[in-house]
């Protein structure tokens, strides 16, 4: 017969749409730059216990008002007179350009520096979880409801709209306020106030609305697709055309969801924090950071503003990955680089 | 292997005053499939043809309960499967397959074609050895990529890295894997160019003859549909209009549809002839013609045919028709 026979299917080695979206992921020069900001940020920060304190010779955690370090052969305190007329008040000490109190001190006198890495540990650990806790609950209620559809799809819709219709962060306020003295009983499991869990745990919840819907929506064309039909017409039980048919597919909608997940729980765990509702003193996060940094906003902006650049930078190249795998990922960029 | 002759005078699927509505919003109903009734003997290709929209599509997914029937049954070697349920069905669907239009639609991208075509052997028992092995697997599936001629370096490839012909010999594949007796090929070839098209006709008509297999061949293509039917039934807005030999219905048409549908293939030595080609649109389905639903298109209608539905009655033996004035009649008074 003629060539649709003879030739094999392509000459090249057989890829996967997975292998493929990675590739067009490490071509792209925008997600690549993301990816290696976020993995120093992130690297930094997980490491801080190993090298923190040989590099910064203080404890981020305790304070220092009275102490003083030296620089440049002189001894200067860490807590200095204002520059004011009369020479009220202390003002901690600003950017010295040494490793030591490299960006300066907070107002209890610790080094911002070292400050910023260990609460980058919370920050990006909480936002982190919560992306992968919420992805997982969205996933159980999207694919329930667009999967099974009529009565099931209705209530878990309209449960979703009416926690959607309240709005994000005072939804998430509102939880963290009942939970942040008495802290949370689920059956036999207490969690402690101070417990890292609760912020994570509230953070997923409110953003579950956000990441199920797009899932359900993805359910609902899939299963209404033709491979889906082919595998109830060859007698395929409904689970595994769940399991294997339609989650695969649902994956990609969730890879996607990931990383822009992961950047709304940085914003929203950084929000909790600087209302005292998040991460609980004396753990530190960005938030608490930029909440410490808030009185000495004139005199010492560089204590709030820090953390703040630390969010902003984590969170836009979050956001540059998210679009960058968002493209690598469309099945029909995939199907066309493939002909 | 070795596949006995089939019995030819064994009617293998029947199907009995079929129906198929859909309730619309403001109390409308569309008639997809309107009283339905015919049979398919084992071993034969029964060519279902009509416009699109005419409800061959709806009427083939409704004989494999992929939608469910409104009215009527749908007998499987004489057992009716019309209302089992999806649990007394699944050994059923074994010996019933169907072969999709969109080739590339009806695989998963994300999956192995080795893996989709060892998915029905995972679900479905061997009647007579039980569980399959891997072993049986690999082996069942090599058979299959020579039956349908594709390479067996495909197992390893992914539905994109295919040929739309390609991956309709794919579902070919797929669908024969359990071994079924009867395949409805809900319009196999129309995405494809028209010399993959011959092709995967020819497959067909190959396995036709090595297998034994019965077709219900769907597709709005009378050329197509006359290359491979031994019957042909030609519907028109949810029934069926005209049903007999493939060489009868195509070359002595009874019903004016079926001749002017038969104006529209192009042939190359014979100019037009007979009736003018079919022109006008099909009308909808929610609000069909009184009477006759076809018309407002023939060109012989008479009062009568907006009145009264003509019955589907038998012409001649083995070739019937639902019209007021079937052509035969008309042109033994003409000539």
């Amino acid at each position: 017969m003629t060539t649709d026979l003879q030739t094999p299917a392509s000459p090249a080695p057989s890829v996967s749409l997975w292998r493929q979206a990675a590739r067009t992921l490490l071509a792209d020069k925008g997600s690549m730059t993301a990816l290696a900001v976020l993995c120093i940020i992130v690297l930094a920060c997980l490491l801080a216990p190993l090298y923190a304190h040989y590099v910064a010779h203080t404890d981020a955690f305790a304070s220092n008002v009275a102490g003083s370090i030296v620089l440049n052969g002189h001894e200067v305190d860490i807590m200095q007179p204002n520059d004011n007329p009369l020479h009220l008040g202390l003002s901690p000490i600003g950017p010295t350009g040494h490793t030591a109190y490299l960006l300066g001190a907070d107002s209890q006198g610790r080094d911002i520096a070292a400050r910023l890495l260990y609460g980058g540990r919370n920050s990006l650990m909480i936002s982190a979880c919560a992306a992968v806790l919420c992805l997982f609950l969205s996933t159980l209620v999207g694919v329930t409801a667009g999967y099974f559809g009529g009565i099931t799809d209705s209530i878990l819709s309209r449960l979703m709209d009416i926690m959607w219709a309240v709005p994000v962060y005072l939804f998430a306020i509102s939880l963290s306020i009942i939970t942040v003295r008495h802290g949370l009983q689920i059956g036999p499991f207490t969690i402690e106030a101070d417990n890292l869990l609760i912020p994570i745990i509230i953070i997923a919840l409110v953003y579950v609305p956000y990441a199920a819907r797009p899932v359900r929506g993805r359910v609902m064309v899939l299963r209404q697709a033709e491979f889906v039909t082919a595998a109830r017409c060859l007698g395929v039980p409904q689970w595994r055309v769940l399991l294997f048919d339609i989650l695969p597919n649902v994956l990609i909608t969730l890879v996607v969801l990931g990383p822009l997940l992961m950047a709304l729980s940085l914003l929203a765990e950084s929000a909790l924090s600087f209302l005292s509702l998040g991460v609980q003193a004396p753990a530190a996060s960005w938030g608490t950071m930029i909440q410490d940094g808030e009185g000495l906003i004139y005199s010492r902006p560089v204590v709030a503003i820090a953390p703040g650049l630390a969010i902003v930078f984590v969170v836009l190249a979050l956001n540059i990955l998210g679009d960058g795998l968002r493209d690598a990922l469309d099945i029909r960029n995939a199907t066309r680089r493939s002909r | 292997m070795s596949i006995p002759a089939p019995d030819t005078t064994k009617t293998l699927l029947e199907v009995r005053h079929l129906h198929k509505t859909y309730q619309l919003p403001g109390r409308k109903t569309l008639k997809a499939v309107d009283d339905i009734s015919f049979s398919v003997r084992q071993g034969e290709v029964l060519g279902l043809v009509g416009e699109s929209g005419c409800g061959k599509s709806t009427l083939g997914r409704c004989l494999l309960r992929l939608l469910p029937a409104s009215s009527g049954s749908i007998l499987f070697d004489g057992q009716d499967i019309t209302r089992l349920s999806e649990r007394k069905l699944r050994p059923l669907r074994q010996r019933l397959q169907m072969v999709f239009q969109d080739s590339s639609a009806s695989l998963n991208p994300r999956r192995r074609i080795g893996d989709l075509l060892a998915e029905p052997l995972r679900v479905h028992a061997d009647p007579i050895n039980g569980k399959h092995t891997a072993d049986m697997i690999t082996a069942r599936l090599t058979e299959l990529l020579d039956l349908v001629g594709l390479p067996r370096s495909a197992l390893e490839r992914y539905p994109h890295e295919f040929s739309g012909g390609q991956k309709q010999r794919i579902n070919i594949a797929r669908a024969l894997t359990l071994s079924p007796q009867l395949i409805v090929a809900d319009e196999p070839v129309s995405a494809l160019d028209v010399s993959v098209q011959a092709q995967i006709i020819n497959l067909f008509a190959d396995l036709q003859d090595q297998l034994g297999l019965t077709y219900v061949f769907i597709s709005h293509d009378l050329s197509v549909v006359r290359q491979i039917s031994t019957r042909v039934a030609v519907m028109y807005l949810g029934s069926i209009v005209e049903i007999g030999e493939t060489d009868t219905v195509l070359h002595t048409p009874a019903h004016p549809y079926t001749s002017m549908l038969t104006q529209a293939i192009p042939h190359p030595t014979k100019g037009k002839t007979g009736l003018p080609a079919i022109t006008g649109d099909i009308p909808s389905p929610v609000s069909r013609p009184s009477g006759c639903h076809f018309h407002p298109r023939c060109p012989y209608a008479q009062a009568i045919c907006r009145e009264k539905a003509p019955a589907l009655e038998n012409v001649k033996p083995s070739h019937m028709v639902s019209c007021h004035f079937p052509l035969v009649a008309l042109q033994k008074i003409y000539v």
